[in-house]
């Protein structure tokens, strides 16, 4: 089935100077998302997972390769339109819905910021009814509006930073660890409303996320990244039966399941990275199944085949 | 079974003072810990969790204080401790707590070493250089690689689950009786978490402590605790075994933190939420205090506060649903098999 692909990262590299050396912190990183669907990037802290996000949405400059967004590539000067068109149509939710919020200004403005900033409205009582709009999709008050972010509790800040990124019409949104500052209880309705608004709209996400057990419920495809390289790359269901790479199946064997027979059975998998031997044996990114890529040598690849069948 | 008991709350009530109205904290809870036992505490922010277990090492910010009850340790009542020299004799020595983020409780401009060896000079009454022997061997245990070249390192040049190791080291350097794990892996990676709740483990069963985990995470309730008390708006409403706990809940509020967990999300399907918000606690809470949003409430709960229902010998909840009056209901589908559910997912089965 061939489809519709919205955003496309082809030998994408990024670093950061480092005294007179430089510091790789992406290397080599290659995938589609297609339309319409949530793509998950996972992996620990320092893993380059927020980095990647961040230099879609052009926060980071890239050192290699190309990022294509709906068939032009961004990562490139581009003219002041086609600029405007980049940061309308990809928008960003951040982790902390307390920082990421001006606290100072009220959720008219916040909400509105983006769509002055386009002079996306013909006169201010259309600004006013897009503010609104925006703010009843994600299940908050038209009286709202005139609040500061102290006013609200953690996941009502959260839709107010998800109305903000709405309000824009983007076409891909970048969710960098939506709800890992949540509590429990308000993670399930955060979730829900992504869902939600993506059904009514044919968004496509890129959901960034360090817990795999969370990203299931949610996304369509995964990626694993491990210190700056993806390692995996399959459907959800597909890496939760077949994870093939050392490292996805020791984040696996972490994550913590709310079920107490399987936890205190399990057995943690740690993940030695130096047990890849890529001395005469070159790894490369292939795909071992259709779309199941893997990260490894051509004697490890042939293990992974057999493990598969 | 008969177990002892190692520290017992009895009817403690925790107010607050803020902007000049009493807030109170936590209401009316008591409960028993047991001797080498691993209790977790789990609840959402803002439901007491935090607060209460600080009433036990004397930490309660000032404007807090306990209003009344007891919490009974080794023949005394620390809720009755009132200065600082008496807590220093239980806080540390006796019971211990390792918190949320390793980095702002280290000293980040002393050395590593010497923070360690300041709680065993100042408690144990050693030599330096004895401290110096002690303190080696505790980063040695709790898994940090060559300790003695790290000894003279700071708190910048350990990672974040390296520091967490060293606060672990610091609070088991008294061999203290009590360990209060305060959200110790919150702030840590998936991989680095699994290797800190196992290092706990290993340490609890050599050193044979009392742990009590304080945590919102229900997976990682399920790996470490062997008894769980849920709280909600100040109070324990429902303590069991862990096995009861997560595969026959009865309070209300048990079931709605279980459904809504993402981890036992179906794809297509949506989460369940808990709708509304918890209770302010600067009100005076009439009734059941999760009725407002509990679709199963009756109207018993609206009026009265309900007591205690006892399940089995090691289970009890709050809830008026136990009481024989009360309408039959049954838990939401989302959690009837829970384990069955989980085998699935962790499969890669979607149905």
């Amino acid at each position: 089935m061939d489809r519709d692909v919205i955003l496309s990262v082809k030998n994408l590299e990024v670093s950061f100077p480092k005294g007179k050396d430089r510091f790789v912190a992406v290397r080599d990183a290659n995938f589609d998302i297609y339309r319409g669907e949530t793509f998950a990037l996972v992996g620990e802290s320092g893993s380059g997972k927020t980095t990647i996000g961040r230099s879609i949405i052009r926060i980071n400059s890239t050192s290699k390769g190309t990022i294509e967004f709906d068939g032009k590539i961004i990562n490139q000067k581009l003219t002041p339109e086609e600029d405007k068109w980049v940061i309308k149509n990809i928008q960003m939710i951040f982790q902390d819905p307390a920082t990421s919020l001006n606290e100072r200004a009220t959720i008219d403005y916040i909400v509105s910021e983006g769509l002055v900033n386009f002079k996306m409205f013909e006169n201010d009582a259309d600004r006013r009814q897009k503010v609104l709009d925006a703010l009843k999709e994600v299940g908050l008050l038209p009286e709202h509006v005139t609040r500061y972010p102290h006013e609200f509790s953690g996941g009502q800040r959260q839709r107010i930073g998800i109305a903000r990124a709405m309000v824009m019409e983007p076409k891909l949104i970048i969710a960098d660890e939506p709800i890992s500052a949540l509590d429990v209880s308000i993670r399930a309705q955060v979730l829900n409303l992504m869902k939600h608004l993506q059904e009514e709209k044919g968004l496509t996400y890129l959901f960034i996320a360090h817990d795999l057990s969370v990203v299931r419920f949610i996304s369509d495809r995964i990626a694993v990244i491990h210190l700056g390289r993806i390692v995996e790359l399959a459907p959800t269901e597909e890496l939760f039966k077949n994870p093939l790479h050392p490292y996805t199946r020791s984040l696996l064997s972490a994550v913590p399941m709310p079920d107490p027979i399987s936890e205190k059975a399990k057995e943690l998998m740690v993940y030695q990275a130096d047990l890849h031997d890529y001395q005469d044996d070159q790894p490369s990114f292939v795909e071992i199944k259709p779309g199941h890529f893997v990260w490894g040598s051509e004697a490890e690849i042939a293990e992974y085949r057999t493990r598969l069948k | 079974m008969e177990r002892n008991v190692v520290l017992s709350v009895r009817d403690l009530v925790v107010k607050f003072r803020v902007r000049n109205r009493e807030l109170t904290a936590i209401r009316n809870v008591s409960f028993d810990l047991y001797e080498k036992e691993t209790l977790a505490i789990v609840g959402e922010s803002g439901s007491g969790k935090t607060v209460m277990t600080k009433t036990f090492t004397g930490m309660l910010e000032s404007n807090g204080r306990i209003a009344n009850g007891k919490i009974l340790y080794e023949d005394r009542d620390l809720a009755a401790i009132k200065n600082n020299r008496e807590w220093e004799k239980i806080r540390g020595p006796k019971i211990a707590t390792v918190f949320q983020d390793p980095m702002s409780s280290l000293n980040p401009i002393r050395s590593i070493g010497s923070q360690i060896t300041e709680v065993i000079t100042k408690h144990q009454g050693k030599t330096q250089a004895e401290a110096k022997q002690i303190a080696i061997d505790l980063m040695d245990r709790v898994g940090i690689p060559n300790p003695a070249d790290r000894f003279n390192e700071y708190p910048f040049q350990y990672s974040g689950g390296m520091r967490q190791r060293i606060v672990i080291a610091i609070a088991l350097a008294c061999r203290p009786n009590i360990l209060i794990c305060d959200e110790p892996t919150t702030a840590l990676d998936v991989t680095i978490q699994a290797q800190i709740l196992k290092l706990i483990k290993d340490l609890q069963e050599e050193f044979g402590f009392t742990t009590i985990y304080i945590t919102h995470d229900l997976g990682v309730v399920a790996n470490v605790a062997q008894r769980v008390a849920v709280m909600y708006a100040g109070q324990i409403v429902e303590v069991g075994t862990c096995e009861e706990i997560f595969y026959s809940p009865k309070h209300p509020y048990t079931w709605a933190l279980l459904s809504s967990l993402p981890q036992l999300g179906i794809k297509g399907e949506r989460l369940y939420s808990i709708p509304g918000t918890p209770p302010s606690l600067f009100n005076e809470i009439k009734g059941d205090a999760f009725a407002p949003r509990n679709p199963f409430a009756i109207g018993i709960d609206f009026e009265e506060e309900p007591p205690f229902f006892q399940i089995t010998p090691t289970h009890m909840a709050k809830t008026w649903l136990l009481d024989p009056r009360a309408p039959k209901v049954e838990p939401p589908t989302a959690i009837h098999d829970l384990h069955g559910r989980i085998q699935m997912i962790l499969k890669g089965e979607v149905k």
